[in-house]
């Protein structure tokens, strides 16, 4: 980030825009922790939860350049992972999260190593047509118990200790759990590993000719994406108690793709925000006349054809935003 | 590094190609191409356009796969090697169309080729200033091609010359052996040329390049050794003098040129 900028003006900007960021996130921090008091837990609850699958995702789409059409399989896969180990096996609700990530790495290694050698929208394809087959896998196994779900699955107590069926308990688990993947995110685009991400995103073939093997690097970011979105899927397994069918289907992953987009690919914070209004705009919804899917469809849209970087992008690329230090690109 | 006692005398072969060929679909855009690059030498790759210079340089550094042939690279049969493994190997390309990262700084770019050789590339858990201490090869790559006030400049910002001559820096980064050049001076006005030229002659003082060129004074300034390409196949090869006194050459090629 530190070299982002080629006029001095820009360069003089910097330290504001990072003081301005740190208080933005500080606020933005202190609101989550204040919310649950404001705010119905539950759904703030599945805020966080989406918003830590879609900046996963977005790990995937904004920092190597990969649209994946099947994250369902991870999201899904990891709450029945999750909620099998945890009602089944007796598992403590974090070991039980754990393992709904290890989960969904060990499907998003297989399905990376079936996509990762295909572009652009064959990529997309092969993935949607794999996390397909972990669909109907799903509906004929025994474990997932098909239509039905996986019911009342029990939050347990962390560490042992403290009960997560105590609804604020449970709220700053979830928070916990979602600072601790952001930070996660943060570090891995942030990281030298993120910068090679990059810079396969830019140019490829660059890449390669500098001798750098490309399709492990991109395997090794859709392996770290699925992870964390099985963070994500497992954690909501434990906030709704339940696992079904919803979560691994392509739906689902159209969702997360929504999401980002209408956030801003590219930019950390940008999938938070639009999971933020998906899941907003579908809560109210759900008790209007509307048709959710409709409405969050034209929404999408325009946000589309207005924003073309989503809307923290486009803040980021504002006139405001340029002078605050903001740098769209990055 | 490399410069062994005997560079004066009988450079080495470190590159060659034997009976190259490439066809898209019935197209036989390369045949039958036979090429020895030497250490310490420059070679130029000549010919009209479309003629299958490209496509040579994407067959030896595996970027296409020949359809017919054998390429060997510092002693070791690469037919079959994949083209990051190539690069691994020592022999770096540059390519046509420039080939920068747009939105990463003249110092990023550069240090993304020095990461890898350092082996920072993969610590995913590691933060960025861990790639601190690459800064100083970095910025003496940088001054040596005249970069110096570029440091902070985004690659896609720079002029088209300066994104070759950073594209060199980059590749310079990995100190190879041997240096593939695809045009690159196309674009540049005559300063820039003159700067590029010297730098390539520098570069070449410790290790093989070979270079396709268009402007023919700037070849028969530095290049040692010329192979001329039409249609795909060999039609002159040897010093520029020889060269260009050849008259398959001249019509096919040079007859434009004076
Ligand atoms: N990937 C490809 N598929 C089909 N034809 C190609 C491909 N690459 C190059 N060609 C053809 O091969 C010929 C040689 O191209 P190229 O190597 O780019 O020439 P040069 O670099 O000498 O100008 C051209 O006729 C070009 O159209
Ligand atoms: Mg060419």
């Amino acid at each position: 980030m530190a070299h982002g900028h080629t006029n001095t003006e820009a360069r003089a900007a910097h330290p504001q825009a990072s003081a301005l960021k740190t208080g933005l996130l500080l606020t933005l921090l202190a609101l989550l922790l204040a919310a649950p008091f404001f705010l119905y837990p539950i759904f703030l609850m599945k805020l966080l939860c989406f918003a830590l699958f879609a900046a996963a995702f977005n790990l995937l789409l904004g920092y190597t350049g990969l649209l994946s059409f099947g994250h369902a399989a991870f999201f899904g896969g990891a709450a029945y992972f999750t909620g099998h180990a945890v009602k089944v096996w007796g598992f403590p609700p974090e070991l039980g999260i754990l393992l709904g990530m290890a989960g969904a790495a060990v499907l998003g290694l297989v399905m990376g190593l079936i996509a990762i050698r295909r572009q652009g929208i064959y990529f997309a394809m092969i993935t949607l047509a794999l996390s397909q087959m972990f669909f109907f896998f799903c509906v004929q196994s025994s474990f997932t118990h098909g239509e039905d779900g996986l019911q009342s699955i029990p939050r347990g107590h962390l560490f042992g200790f403290i009960n997560l069926s105590d609804t604020t308990n449970m709220y700053f688990f979830v928070l916990a759990v979602f600072l601790i993947g952001m930070a996660l995110i943060w570090r891995i685009v942030n990281s030298p590993f993120g910068m090679i991400l990059k810079s396969i995103r830019e140019n490829e073939n660059r890449a390669i000719s500098l001798g750098y093997s490309v399709a492990r690097y991109k395997l090794a970011a859709f392996v770290m994406s699925a992870t964390l979105t099985g963070m994500a899927g497992g954690l909501k397994a434990l906030v709704f108690q339940f696992a079904t069918l919803t979560d691994v289907t392509w739906q689902m992953s159209g969702e997360v793709i929504l999401m980002t987009l209408l956030g801003g690919i590219g930019t950390l914070i940008g999938p938070v925000f639009g999971a933020g209004i998906v899941v907003t705009l579908q809560n109210y919804l759900a008790t209007s006349d509307f048709p959710v899917t409709i409405i969050t469809g034209v929404v999408f849209m325009a946000c589309v054809l207005l924003f073309r970087r989503g809307l923290v992008g486009e803040f980021y690329a504002s006139r405001i935003g340029r002078s605050l230090g903001f740098n769209p690109e990055k | 590094m490399t410069a062994s006692a005997q560079t004066q005398s009988q450079p080495r072969v470190v590159l060659t190609a034997r009976g190259l060929g490439k066809t898209f679909g019935g197209f036989a855009a390369v045949s039958n191409v036979n090429l020895d690059v030497h250490h310490a030498r420059i070679h130029a790759l000549i010919g009209p356009n479309g003629a299958g210079k490209t496509t040579v340089f994407n067959l030896l550094t595996k970027f296409l796969q020949p359809t017919t042939g054998k390429i060997t690279l510092l002693g070791t049969d690469i037919t079959h090697t994949k083209p990051d493994k190539v690069a691994r190997m020592g022999m770096v390309r540059s390519f046509q169309i420039s080939a920068v990262f747009p939105h990463l700084t003249v110092l990023e770019n550069v240090k993304v080729a020095l990461q890898r050789p350092a082996g920072l590339a993969v610590q995913f858990w590691l933060p960025l200033s861990s790639l601190d201490r690459l800064n100083g090869r970095a910025e003496t790559l940088i001054d040596d091609l005249g970069l110096t006030e570029y440091r902070d400049t985004r690659a896609a910002d720079l002029s088209y010359g300066r994104k070759r001559v950073l594209e060199i820096a980059t590749t310079l980064a990995l100190d190879p052996e041997v240096l593939l050049l695809d045009e690159p001076m196309a674009g540049m006005g005559q300063e820039d040329v003159r700067m590029v030229a010297d730098i390539i002659r520098e570069v070449a003082r410790h290790r093989a390049v070979l270079m396709v060129e268009h402007n023919l004074s700037v070849v028969a300034d530095i290049c040692h050794h010329v192979t001329v390409l039409q249609r795909g196949e060999i039609i002159g090869e040897g010093d520029y003098a020889s060269v260009s006194q050849d008259h398959r050459v001249r019509t096919a090629y040079m007859g434009t040129e004076d």
